[in-house]
């Protein structure tokens, strides 16, 4: 089984490229005009996740962007998903 | 690299991709009926797609030496007219006896409506009514979580159905488990911008009972990679992962799992 060393030198730049991407997300949507909608909320309430000390970090992001309602939808008004509830 | 590839739409990949499937040790493909991107507008056209997943995809195949198989159904994102959907299924069952034909899917569910389940539930007694195994589509994104449970709520109410017969597809962390606990297959997705990386299916499979995941790349028009499970398969060598590890996961597993229909027969 690979060390925490090897695990970094295998995807430490991997996943420091997405943090800085992420970060720069986060300045491009706030620099440009206009109202933000539900898919910035989700993905700030998301991303406190990354901070937690516990496994399932993943787990509980996918969760924080899922639609918790129990119920059959009555009829599909689009086909595609956002990526975060409304 | 030997794998299968056991979710793939090849009915929208060029014939280059045969060809780079071959060359990556691709032993055999199936390829579950799906939504082709936009909605057909009569039942002539599944009629003519039936056709070419059952008769036209496997010669196609042939000529780079990968035997095809296929799945069968109208998926969930067509099925929300219930009145359409039940006259596309009428046309199933001349198809289900195909030399090449696996089973029932890729059925399940897109914005979990009442009508899409319905239809689901249809599709899950024909492929009892039949003894076929079936392959079950989960929703997109935010629709995931709370269609799988729905999907999984669904089964439940089958008391005759073989759990080992059916594979949940598209599963990530948050529903890996709950497919996993209650004794079915899962597939997990690797997709360039959604689904799942090679690195966390690598993750799900050291943490979760990997003797029932399968690895797939559900290559189809859009955004997607018909070489995503053996590119993979290389990821999972550079974490250390043994030969016979790889292969149990690429091949063996999906072997495993096709094998319960009696058409899958490879050399």
């Amino acid at each position: 089984m690979p060390s925490k060393k090897d695990i970094l030198d295998l995807h430490f730049m991997d996943a420091r490229y997405k943090l800085i991407d992420l970060a720069a997300f986060l300045d491009r949507v706030e620099r440009h005009p206009g109202e933000a909608d539900f898919r910035l909320a989700g993905f700030k309430k998301a991303l406190p996740i990354l901070l937690s000390d516990q496994p399932g970090r993943a787990k509980a992001v996918l969760e924080a962007l899922s639609d918790h309602s129990t119920e059959p939808a009555e009829a599909a008004t689009i086909q595609f998903a956002y990526g975060a509830p409304q | 690299m030997k794998y299968i590839e056991p979710h793939a739409h090849m009915v929208s990949r060029t014939t280059d991709d045969y060809e780079k499937l071959a060359l990556a040790g691709c032993a055999a493909l199936c390829e579950p009926a799906f939504w082709a991107g936009f909605d057909r507008s009569s039942p002539a056209g599944f009629y003519d797609y039936y056709r070419q997943l059952t008769d036209y995809e496997p010669k196609r195949a042939a000529k780079y030496g990968i035997p095809h198989f296929c799945w069968l159904c109208i998926n969930p994102k067509e099925a929300e007219d219930p009145v359409f959907a039940r006259e596309v299924m009428s046309i199933i069952p001349e198809f289900l006896d195909k030399p090449t034909v696996l089973g029932i899917g890729e059925i399940g569910l897109n914005k979990n409506t009442r009508n899409e389940l319905a239809i689901f539930e249809e599709h899950v007694q024909l492929a009892l009514d039949r003894d076929l195994p079936i392959l079950i589509h989960t929703p997109h994104l935010e629709d995931k979580l709370k269609g799988t449970k729905l999907i999984l709520d669904a089964l439940g109410s089958f008391s005759k159905l073989d759990r080992g017969k059916v594979i949940v597809d598209h599963v990530e962390e948050h529903t890996v488990n709950l497919v996993l606990e209650k004794g079915y297959w899962a597939g997990m997705t690797l997709y360039p911008e959604s689904k799942c990386t090679p690195n966390r299916a690598i993750d799900m499979l050291e943490t979760c009972d990997s003797d029932r995941l399968w690895l797939n790349s559900a290559c189809d028009w859009g955004v997607s990679d018909p070489l995503a499970v053996v590119k993979c398969g290389f990821e999972m060598k550079r974490r250390k992962k043994s030969a016979e590890e790889i292969e149990r996961v690429l091949f063996e597993n999906p072997k495993r799992f096709l094998s319960q229909s009696p058409n899958f027969k490879i050399g």
